[in-house]
């Protein structure tokens, strides 16, 4: 073998290859996940040398200081991770049906517009506690009808429903800003009406949110992993063909599934309305309803693991845009660094599911060599 | 003037800790036919699949005319003139015949079709064969998609074609066809490989045969100088008894009669055409035929899971002796009506088992239902799964790994053992040993056989005509999804059987 | 009255064009992106700021001349959009990520930098180079009256996206590497064994695609918002997502499709004595419709209006 061939064979010879996993140790996916967002600290780290004369380690002295800084900060981190979390625990069913329910976003506006057209409209003429009854049970309602209208479709003729949830999503928020053009003041915003607001608890809005969706938390948890419907779900996201040879009703499971996750996300909607803003607003979801998408799917579709990764969303949005108060950095910057944050443990999960073997170059120059 | 086209220098490959080939030496000659035999998962497929750049080995030298090279994609491979006939066919279905044809190849000037079909018009009378070149891959038959397969290569200018079990899928008068194309490439001066597990085609057609065994290369004898016998041997390691025990049915009834039903798929062609038979307790029903002549949908149309347009399917209930229909019920309906009804599918980890859970939760599949409970009973379960792989000798960790982790063998134990723990009055399985080695496929014979002597109505769809020959009872023979006889398997010769799954195609034009 | 109704639906449509052949092209090897709308923002965004930056070059707007003021934001932009693609691609392809999940990250990151970016730079200054891009390129519009209005006097992004379109569908049904990247689309292990590089047209369908997407943008802000930045980008991306479906894959018939989305979110503003709140339930439409659209398709199960057959499916070729 002459010398040209050698070179041009080491040449082609691939460096690694990449072979898929057949199992992780649980540490070793942590230590990966751990890494990213390390990587991702030090990308964006990057960035700020860049974009401001502060120490970036000042810069992430006062993310801490955002969240963890008083009570209070810590109490609207905890609350609004409870609501990002109640989002993702009413799509997860969803998603481990393999049903893209991309429509989370709509299933909450619709039914906060639901609860705030209530306290507008029949606040006055009813008592108290028939209204809170009513906003709930009717934003209840009307998530689940929002997320029940793609899944017939879904089951009956398997209309592409990721496609279908999101177009959904912008029909909600035309009806919102409808809502708002008709009734809405000389600046086009529904006036809060804190008169209908849900009881504080231990005096405080936060106890109530937190509370209510850490049970839920509990309550899916146990759905999906120990009752029969959750089994039913598992195996139509996990086959639809065992599930037709089981003699599972898939149509029958896909619509319960998401009258389940609408009602849940109705739910959302209405505590963001009776337990926050007492009013409706097309920005009322903050695209928390993609975001769920994401927490839900980071967390391999397990609500405890989805309590870490609501609140790691949660941490870096109210930390960065406090710090972004501070030092002015744009309001943006929140979505970047959410954003990068997002791509680095995406793209991690590769090295949590597949190996890179490299050539080991020793061996090899031997075997030429012969 | 070097002979050898190909050479494999001490080739090894792994998937995770298991090896699918272990230090293969193999060479081809020009112009020679090179079969290569072996048991399903003896690693064929995995080592041509090496030499056409689909994968790529851990360790190992690959020599063509002699030169060292490095073959990392199917695009090396066409550079050293090799080309592979997937047993999968790999073609896009909304393209026509020549546009797939023409798929990946490089050529100065304008794209035109025409100047293709041209060319391909040029080759397949070079070499006797017939093709559509206008005609959409998704209109076409089998051996039309084969055809085309090799006129891919064809047109490459390839010098050595690997076909990975093509007679598979063929009919016996296609198969010679095919032959005859391949005996004239190879006067032609191109070097065949041929992965085959049918030993009279080895027979027949090869120059040489390389048997594999466990991923490793046994032998390559020259087919003049070798037998079946021989090579039988070499395939299987020790002799093995081939002797399949068989015992006497005992009091026969009526369990399930199935009249004259008919199914057409989507296109409007019929997948079953007036189907009538009868499987009785105590007995194994063997189907035989070629493969997707409309077994799979006559085991579903029984089991609740496809339509059929016309036709009776009647149970006949041991315990109560009463008639039940079972046309047009869905599986529940049927389990609900008190029909024990078991049936181990073709596709394991498609459609009989969910390759993500663990085995306790896929022992209880079919029974998870049961009693009122908002919650899953995990207990019964769980105890059921411990019995099977004791019983059934199931490897595994333990008993909350994932079944698509297990071997093929012991995942179809799973499958297999779970329908047997539901006590069925009819059993059913399409293809229950494929792709298990000997031992495994000689356990789930036993479970079958069992099943029989408590006087179960078994049906056991396969592929092996000896196999069938000396496990069941009758034989029912189907072809183009009509039944082309019922025989005796104590009375038989592969030949009858073999002429009944060709009779009666009447919607193809075979000579063509 | 009628013709002003018709240039602006055509001008909105042919923004929503860019978008879905973009697309398409994405689609078209397999990957469904979800991330477009995140593409476009950021691409738009560069583009404008491209412009200021070629603004402050020139010292003002009065020193801006004609084909650079033009040429010098398209190229930003497509630069910005292949970026976003690349990320995109490397996410997917080369590390195998769910196309779903990762294509609503690079919205969530693509939004925010589009807004980082449009609040560093002074966003009057690409008022002044719209102008540029509403210049009639075709001098005897004036001549011919309504018909020149409707025909002749967009700028020149309106025709640009029309030959686009063309020049993607040709590419995709008379071309070799169309049939190839169609193959890739359709069945990647056959592509693969063909000997065709399914990664690189995977990443140049992808990037291309992102590319042309954005230009999307840039005629809306530019020419249909005359250089007014307004925070809508995003949901005209989901909007070109649905046109995608509309027009079953075809770039060519996404020309009509897209008028009639045009005409769907425009008309509202054109009919006369309708009410403020009511013009809301008219954006509703194109929604409405591309629901309708997306089941009728469904209902009616034609092999050829389906969508590419591994659409959203990563290919591993090793995957046993």
């Amino acid at each position: 073998m002459n010398n040209v061939e050698v070179t041009a064979k080491k040449k082609r010879e691939p460096l690694f290859h990449i072979t898929k996993r057949s199992a992780i140790d649980w540490k070793v996916s942590i230590g990966i996940r751990a890494v990213a967002i390390l990587g991702a600290l030090v990308f964006m780290t990057i960035v700020f040398l860049f974009l401001s004369d502060e120490n970036p380690f000042v810069l992430y002295k006062s993310m801490f200081e955002g969240v963890f800084g008083n009570s209070m900060r810590t109490w609207i981190l905890f609350s609004n991770t409870a609501i990002l979390l109640g989002i993702s625990l009413a799509l997860t069913p969803a998603f481990k049906m393999k049903f893209w329910n991309c429509g989370g976003e709509g299933q909450v506006i619709i039914a906060s517009l639901v609860s705030a057209m209530l306290m507008f409209f029949v606040g006055d003429s009813v008592s108290y506690p028939v209204l809170v009854v009513l906003m709930l049970v009717s934003s209840l309602a009307i998530g689940a009808i929002w997320a029940l209208i793609p899944a017939i479709f879904k089951s009956k003729w398997n209309t592409n429903e990721t496609l279908f949830t999101l177009m959904m999503n912008y029909i909600a928020i035309q009806c919102v800003t409808y809502f708002l053009k008709v009734f809405g003041n000389a600046q086009g915003n529904q006036e809060p009406m804190p008169q209908f607001a849900l009881p504080k608890i231990f005096g405080d809005r936060y106890f109530l949110n937190i509370l209510l969706i850490a049970v839920i938390c509990i309550l899916m948890f146990v759905y999906l992993r120990y009752s029969k419907h959750g089994y039913e779900i598992s195996v139509v996201g996990e086959s639809e063909r065992t599930a037709k040879y089981v003699g599972i009703n898939v149509s029958k499971v896909i619509i319960r599934t998401m009258i389940i996750s609408g009602a849940l996300c109705g739910l959302v909607g209405f505590l963001l309305v009776a337990n926050g803003s007492c009013a409706i607003t097309t920005t009322i979801t903050g695209g928390r309803g993609f975001t769920a998408i994401l927490v839900s799917w980071l967390a391999k579709f397990n609500p405890v693991y989805m309590v870490l990764t609501s609140f790691l969303v949660i941490f870096l949005q109210q930390g960065t845009s406090y710090m972004g108060d501070i030092y002015r950095l744009d309001t943006s910057m929140a979505d970047i660094f959410i954003g990068v944050v997002l791509l680095f443990i995406i793209g991690c999960e590769f090295f949590i599911n597949y190996k890179i073997n490299f050539k080991k170059p020793s061996k090899e120059n031997k075997e030429v060599a012969k | 003037m070097n002979t050898v086209a190909l050479e494999l220098k001490n080739i090894s490959k792994r998937f995770g800790d298991k090896y699918a080939n272990k230090n293969v030496d193999l060479t081809l000659e020009r112009g020679e036919i090179l079969a290569i035999l072996g048991e399903n998962g003896s690693g064929k497929t995995s080592m041509v699949n090496m030499i056409a750049g689909i994968y790529y080995p851990d360790e190992g030298e690959i020599f063509v005319d002699g030169k060292p090279v490095v073959i990392t994609s199917p695009k090396d491979a066409f550079k050293y003139k090799i080309g592979m006939i997937h047993q999968h066919f790999k073609l896009v279905d909304v393209f026509s015949a020549s546009q797939n044809i023409v798929l990946g190849i490089k050529e100065a000037g304008r794209y035109k079709l025409s100047e293709v079909e041209d060319k391909v018009y040029e080759i397949s009378k070079k070499y006797g064969f017939h093709i559509n070149p206008k005609k959409k891959v998704h209109e076409m038959s089998v051996s039309e998609k084969q055809t085309v397969e090799i006129m891919k290569v064809l047109y490459r200018g390839a010098d050595i074609l690997i076909l990975d079990e093509p007679t598979a899928v063929l009919t016996p008068q296609e198969i010679e066809k095919l032959f005859a194309v391949l005996r004239r490439m190879r006067e032609d001066g191109k070097s065949i490989i041929i992965i085959t597990h049918k030993m009279h085609e080895v027979l027949s057609l090869s120059d040489r045969v390389a048997v594999m065994r466990k991923g490793e290369h046994v032998a390559t004898v020259k087919t003049a100088e070798t037998n079946e016998k021989e090579l039988t041997e070499m395939m299987m390691g020790e002799k093995i008894d081939l002797n399949i025990e068989r015992s006497e049915p005992v009091d026969p009834q009526d369990r399930l009669v199935v009249e004259n039903i008919c199914s057409k798929n989507a296109e409007g062609i019929p997948v079953l055409n007036n189907v009538s038979f009868t499987a009785r307790s105590g007995e194994i029903l063997g189907v035989a035929g070629i493969a997707g002549s409309g077994q799979r949908e006559l085991l579903e149309s029984i089991a609740g899971l496809y339509h059929i347009d016309s036709g009776e399917i009647t149970y006949n209930d041991p315990a109560t002796g009463k008639q039940e229909n079972l046309r047009d019920k869905t599986p529940l309906q049927i389990a609900d009506l008190g029909v024990r009804l078991s049936f181990v599918p073709e596709d394991r980890l498609g459609m009989g088992l969910v390759g993500n859970m663990d085995i306790i939760d896929n022992v209880m599949l079919r029974s998870y239902k049961k009693g009122k409970s908002f919650f899953l009973d995990r207990n019964s379960p769980h105890n059921l799964a411990m019995e099977l792989i004791k019983d059934l000798n199931i490897i595994t960790p333990n008993e909350y790994t994932p079944v698509r982790k297990l071997s093929g063998g012991n995942i179809q134990k799973v499958l297999v053992g779970r329908e047997i723990a539901a006590a069925p009055s009819v059993f059913m399985a399409a293809y229950p040993v494929r792709g298990l080695v000997v031992n495994a496929s000689y356990s789930i014979y036993n479970l079958l056989n069992k099943q029989k002597e408590m006087g179960v109505a078994v049906i056991f769809v396969g592929e092996d005509l000896d196999v069938l020959i000396e496990l069941c009872d009758r034989i029912m023979v189907i072809s183009s999804g009509e039944i082309t006889g019922i025989v005796d398997a104590r009375n038989t010769t592969k030949e009858e059987i073999g002429l009944l799954m060709t009779k009666a195609r009447k919607g193809d034009n075979t000579d063509e | 009255m009628i013709i002003t109704f018709l240039v602006s639906a055509i001008k909105f449509g042919m923004v929503l064009l860019f978008g879905s052949t973009g697309e398409t092209l994405t689609e078209k090897s397999g990957h469904l992106n979800l991330g477009i709308p995140g593409v476009m923002c950021v691409g738009t965004a560069v583009g404008c700021a491209a412009e200021v930056i070629y603004f402050e070059a020139c010292g003002g707007k009065l020193n801006m001349i004609y084909p650079l003021a033009v040429f010098i934001p398209v190229i930003a932009t497509l630069l910005g959009g292949a970026l976003m693609g690349l990320i995109y691609s490397f996410l997917t392809v080369t590390l195998h990520a769910n196309q779903n999940v990762t294509g609503l990250a690079m919205t969530t990151f693509g939004v925010g930098i589009s807004k980082y970016i449009i609040a560093v730079v002074d966003d009057y200054k690409f008022t002044a180079g719209a102008k540029f891009f509403r210049m009639s390129i075709l001098p005897f519009s004036d001549a011919l009256g309504d018909v020149g209005k409707l025909f002749f006097s967009y700028g020149i992004l309106v025709y640009l996206s029309i030959i686009v379109a063309v020049l993607v569908s040709f590419i995709l049904n008379r071309t070799k590497v169309g049939l190839h990247l169609r193959a890739v689309g359709e069945n990647p292990a056959t592509a693969d064994a063909a000997g065709i590089n399914v990664t690189k047209y995977r990443y140049i369908a992808t990037c291309t695609g992102c590319a042309i997407s954005s230009l999307g943008g840039l005629l809306y802000i530019m020419d249909y918002l005359n250089g007014n930045w307004e925070y809508v980008i995003d949901a005209i991306g989901w909007l070109c997502v649905a046109l995608v479906i509309f027009t079953i894959w075809k770039p060519v018939f996404g020309i009509f499709c897209s008028i009639l989305f045009g005409v769907f979110y425009v008309a509202a503003e054109y009919i006369p004595g309708i009410s403020l709140s009511d013009k809301e339930i008219f954006k509703m439409l194109p929604y409405l419709v591309t629901i309708i659209v997306l089941i009728i398709t469904s209902i009616r199960n034609k092999r050829e209006n389906q969508p590419p057959a591994s659409l959203g499916i990563n290919y591993f070729r090793e995957e046993r």
